[in-house]
């Protein structure tokens, strides 16, 4: 594991329901989903193509996974795509592992924080 | 007057970049982010064979490597026309055209070309180039504050690098180092990333959206002295020949984003209508225009006058530096015209105009910024009294 801590979102998380994600912006930013025991389940951001930005993104989520008791933040962010970025590598650094509902190939754009093992891609 | 029109052979060459852009990359970008810096992978993998097949693969790479040996000029004229879409200023084509790599590991050893530089041109891996720490980037001769110390046949290295691009996805750094006083005091090291010791320590998060910079520090990084890239004490004149001669083509990509930004405000101002008149009939609108060309006309004869002269083997570094200056700051001033006619839908994301302004903003900063440049013309000009 790396230190690297510091540098993932810090705000508190919020039950993903629809009264919750109503009260989001249309801003663009990152969002990340969890279970309710805080596991971090995906990393997403609302970009420039997004429709209503957050509110719209984490909206879509809540939709496909209607009925299961998740959790969500989020940070408006203009530099989204780097913050997403780098979310996802604190992730991997700190859990070894990618979220599980982020699509494998997420993997092939982010980089590496902390230090390499010798021979590690 | 000195004649830069583009020979046949790179007016075809010319032809061909502006067809792929126009018919491979702009469609696919109409589905990517506005930020995107990266296609998707089946679309790279799809792009980079046909670019292999066409002949457009490496086309910066020295004849002696395996390269096509354009000179500067058509590497210049190339440049320009490579960035002409959205992620083209520090995404030309998105990188399917391959690239020369670091142009430090051409005066490597055959060990380091064979490990590092060949794998490098063949796209199969990556390096980064660290010069800068958080002490100053301008100035390498006094700001470089990483030690290396020499410990039998290895090197250890302490210290921090800012600003350093692509880090944390490569598997090797060119990484300059102090190990004595002054410019002779500076010496470049090859430095793996599985190091033990080297770390990338952070993002750092800039107005470029997708692309950003990484901190790295070196505690106690061991390095072999097979790794070190010349001599001892050499690392400044190492980085510094590079830097002016990056300075050229690195102008004349500016200059390519800020003519797309000027037509697309040309061909808007005459459709636009407003209080009864299109754009284009008002006079303030006009000479937006006026001034667009002649920023664009007299950078880019600045930008192929120091591609002309790196050609013919004179010293360029002053008339590179007059383009570096030319170029960035002509294209900042034409694309913020360019958003001005555009009015709201010149900030939107709609249209690549905000982005190129956020980018184009750094290009006044990175490799070397415009005071700096000012500073090489002025010594050129006044001699130690300037010093």
């Amino acid at each position: 594991m790396s230190d690297v801590g510091g540098l993932g979102l810090k705000k508190a998380w919020q039950e993903l329901n629809e009264v919750n994600i109503g009260r989001l912006s249309g801003c663009l930013g990152v969002f990340e989903i969890a279970t309710t025991d805080d596991e971090i389940l995906q990393i997403g951001y609302a970009g420039g193509r997004s429709l209503f930005g957050l509110r719209g993104c984490v909206g879509d989520v809540a939709a496909e996974h209607a009925g299961e008791s998740l959790q969500f933040r989020t940070e408006s962010n203009m530099q989204y795509i780097s913050r997403w970025k780098e979310l996802l590598m604190v992730h991997l650094a700190e859990n070894g592992a990618m979220p599980s509902w982020n699509p494998p190939s997420d993997i092939d754009v982010i980089g590496r924080l902390g230090g390499r093992q010798k021979g590690q891609s | 007057m000195i004649d830069f029109t583009p020979t046949d052979e790179q007016q075809a060459l010319i032809d061909n970049i502006r067809r792929f852009v126009q018919e491979e990359i702009i469609p696919l970008e109409a589905d990517m982010d506005p930020d995107a810096a990266e296609l998707p992978r089946e679309d790279f993998d799809r792009l980079r064979g046909m670019a292999k097949e066409m002949g457009l693969f490496g086309l910066d790479i020295p004849e002696e490597f395996g390269g096509p040996g354009l000179n500067v000029m058509t590497q210049t004229l190339l440049a320009a026309e490579m960035t002409k879409h959205r992620g083209g200023l520090y995404s030309p084509c998105y990188g399917v055209f391959g690239g020369a790599g670091l142009a430090q590991l051409y005066g490597a050893t055959d060990y380091q070309k064979e490990k590092y530089l060949h794998p490098t041109l063949r796209g199969e891996t990556h390096g980064f180039f660290a010069l800068s720490e958080p002490s100053g980037g301008s100035d390498p001769a006094r700001a470089i504050q990483t030690k290396a110390v020499r410990d039998g046949d290895e090197w250890v290295l302490n210290g921090t690098k800012l600003w350093i691009s692509g880090a944390d996805r490569a598997s090797y750094g060119v990484v300059f180092t102090r190990t004595g006083e002054g410019r002779a005091g500076i010496t470049c090291f090859i430095v793996d990333t599985d190091t033990p010791g080297f770390q990338v320590r952070r993002v750092v998060h800039t107005m470029r959206s997708a692309h950003y910079a990484t901190e790295l520090t070196f505690e106690d990084a061991r390095v072999p002295d097979k790794n070190r890239l010349g001599e001892v004490g050499m690392g400044f004149a190492i980085a510094n020949d590079r830097l002016s001669a990056q300075r050229i083509p690195y102008s004349a990509q500016c200059l390519g984003v800020a003519e797309v930004a000027h037509q697309m405000a040309v061909e808007y101002s005459k459709d636009r209508t407003t209080f009864g008149k299109p754009l284009a009939a008002r006079g303030g609108i006009q000479w937006m225009f006026v001034d667009n060309e002649m920023d664009l006309r007299s950078a880019r004869m600045h930008v192929l006058a120091a591609a002309a002269k790196a050609d013919a083997g004179e010293p360029f570094r002053v008339e590179a530096a007059i383009a570096k200056i030319a170029a960035t700051e002509a294209a900042g001033r034409v694309v913020d015209r360019a958003i001005q006619v555009h009015g709201a839908l010149g900030v939107s994301k709609d249209l690549p105009l905000e982005r190129w302004y956020r980018e184009l903003r750094i290009r006044r900063i990175g490799e070397g910024p415009t005071e700096v440049q000012k500073m090489i013309v002025a010594r050129d000009l006044l001699g130690k009294i300037a010093v």
